[in-house]
């Protein structure tokens, strides 16, 4: 039977990677989003819970895919909590893509905004000149860095964790640290993904010196498909006519960095 | 010369016949001012009650072969936020969706935008999935009387009711409108419905019961504006699976003065209106037709 994009397919977890204490992967066989784009997302349905929009993660083995999820929120913390063999539904994928760029890549992530960033990874050529910043708050709370520096292996590159307390990799925020790269270094593009506080200043940054950049924003979705409005952001569907942006829009839209919508509609500051 | 697409459903005119549906992309005023400039004559809000509403949690949108369904449970920030936000409109052409149980509540919303540019009210008397609203008020035609009754009194506004197909003769809910004072009827809005997944064996919407959108019914939608035009007096806007020219010409056709579109944005997004408005007035040429009122209800003359 054909497949409806819309409608949930049922997938199983095959495999659950405890990423950090509050992050885990789960890893499930499914050839349409072992396939997707980076930046590209799943409407992921727990049954009996909630329906989340997920960052479609990498897997390393052949027609499988995966979901990255912090323990935050209710619906999050039960796709944590789901056990090897138990299913999920998933519709989609929705969404845009990361324009892939050549040449000197930067790219800035923090937490599970990383996931679209690992995917954009395995789409760069062996000749681009690769540095992935990781920000995070605290040492235990870093991932994905091993996994990177794999996928980067053959490329000239660098992977810089920078820690707010300093308890590993470099110390501060991650939009200081790439302040200082882009005095050094002429960058061809910059890609970025995670609290849309540090892609605002990742996007400012890069812009002052007319870098190419995009950031992938995350507003409270419904539908995901650009019907229920849920996601709307200015003019724009996050869900339809993103998640990827360019910073040269992102700068023009004025809740970019300061506010999102509620479950009603209603906005709220960051 | 080439033909006119504007058209007029009772005193409301607008420059094309192609409206955007209730409860689809209807929360912000930047969003309508894009897709009033990507071609749609009319932008219908999504319903708004007396407070705000968060809807249903997820799943509440699951795509059907045939088309869409839905329980989102009309979230919507409130009829004071929304007057509020749409304050400042000048250009844009909004008819607001009001939904609630008893008169009062509608009285309450209408006074927030006694003073705000819209063209109309569009009162929501057949959403299919949330309790003592929508259909539930549909379905009680004395209730209907009285809200209708009083939205009139004190609206300074045209006002539509929204019909849909609930447990009674929705004939009867547009002969009590219409005889309350309604100045025009949009039919229908979605089916109740539901979809099951076989291989976890649950209701996939949150809700269970949804509402059914898109191709699917649209015959049946069809078949209503025939129905209502032919027994009443009153202008229709059809809605229900409009997603080509030759779908909103049909409508025009059983009796519609302009249509509403909501699913066919999920395949072609917010071209839709531009496309549609081209075909119907390629098609109006091809047939010598100079205005929309020539084409409404010809069908019926067959």
């Amino acid at each position: 039977m054909q497949r409806n994009f819309d409608a949930p397919t049922i997938v199983t977890i095959e495999k659950i990677i405890d990423e950090t204490p509050t992050v885990r992967t789960l890893v499930f066989s499914d050839e349409v989003l072992s396939n997707v784009l980076p930046g590209q997302f799943a409407m992921v349905w727990i049954p009996g819970i909630n329906e989340l929009p997920m960052s479609v993660m990498i897997s390393q083995e052949k027609g499988k895919a995966a979901f990255t999820v912090r323990k935050h929120g209710v619906a999050s913390t039960e796709l944590y909590s789901l056990k090897l063999g138990q299913q999920v539904g998933v519709r989609g994928p929705y969404g845009n893509s990361f324009t892939v760029k050549q040449g000197k890549i930067l790219l800035v992530g923090g937490g599970t905004g990383l996931v679209p960033l690992i995917r954009l990874l395995t789409f760069l050529k062996k000749t681009d000149d690769v540095t992935l910043l990781i920000g995070s708050k605290t040492k235990n709370e870093v991932f994905f860095e091993k996994m990177a520096n794999q996928i980067l292996e053959h490329n000239k590159h660098q992977v810089i964790v920078v820690t707010e307390d300093g308890s590993y990799g470099k110390s501060g925020l991650v939009t200081q640290v790439m302040e200082n790269l882009l005095s050094e270094t002429k960058f061809d593009a910059v890609y970025t993904c995670g609290p849309e506080k540090m892609m605002y200043k990742v996007v400012q940054l890069a812009s002052s010196k007319n870098i190419h950049v995009q950031a992938s924003i995350e507003r409270m979705m419904k539908c995901g498909m650009g019907i229920c409005g849920s996601c709307c952001f200015g003019e724009v569907l996050a869900c339809r006519d993103g998640t990827v942006f360019d910073g040269k829009y992102l700068l023009t839209n004025k809740e970019f960095g300061y506010t999102h919508r509620n479950k009603a509609g209603m906005l709220e500051n960051y | 010369m080439k033909p006119d697409i504007s058209t007029q459903v009772g005193a409301i005119k607008i420059e094309r016949p192609t409206m955007l549906a209730s409860g689809i992309l209807g929360i912000s005023l930047e969003v309508f001012d894009r897709l009033y400039k990507d071609g749609a004559g009319a932008l219908v809000t999504k319903s708004l009650s007396k407070e705000p509403w968060e809807g249903y949690p997820n799943p509440t949108v699951v795509g059907v072969k045939t088309g869409y369904l839905n329980a989102v449970g009309l979230s919507n920030p409130g009829a004071p936020y929304f007057a509020k936000m749409i304050s400042l409109n000048k250009t844009v052409p909004i008819i607001v969706s009001l939904v609630g149980s008893i008169p009062e509540d509608f009285d309450f919303m209408i006074k927030q935008f006694e003073n705000v540019k819209i063209l109309g009210y569009e009162l929501n008397l057949s959403c299919p999935h949330v309790e003592k609203v929508g259909l539930e008020v549909g379905d009680d035609p004395e209730l209907v009387h009285k809200i209708v009754k009083s939205v009139k009194s004190k609206s300074q506004v045209p006002i539509i009711a929204k019909v849909g197909l609930g447990s009674s003769d929705y004939l009867e809910t547009v002969r009590v409108a219409c005889e309350s004072g309604v100045d025009a009827i949009t039919a229908i809005n979605t089916v109740r419905a539901m979809a099951i997944d076989v291989e976890t064996t649950r209701p996939i919407l949150s809700h269970k019961i949804g509402g059914l959108s898109g191709p699917a019914i649209k015959p049946i939608a069809v078949r209503c504006v025939y129905e209502i035009s032919s027994k009443f007096d009153v202008p229709v806007i059809g809605c229900g699976g409009v997603s080509s020219w030759e779908d909103a010409i049909e409508f025009i056709l059983a009796g519609a003065s302009a249509v509403q579109i909501g699913s066919a944005l999920v395949d072609k997004w917010v071209s839709v209106f531009s496309e549609i408005n081209n075909g119907i007035s390629k098609y109006m040429e091809k047939k010598n037709f100079s205005k929309i009122k020539e084409m409404v209800g010809i069908a019926k003359k067959f």
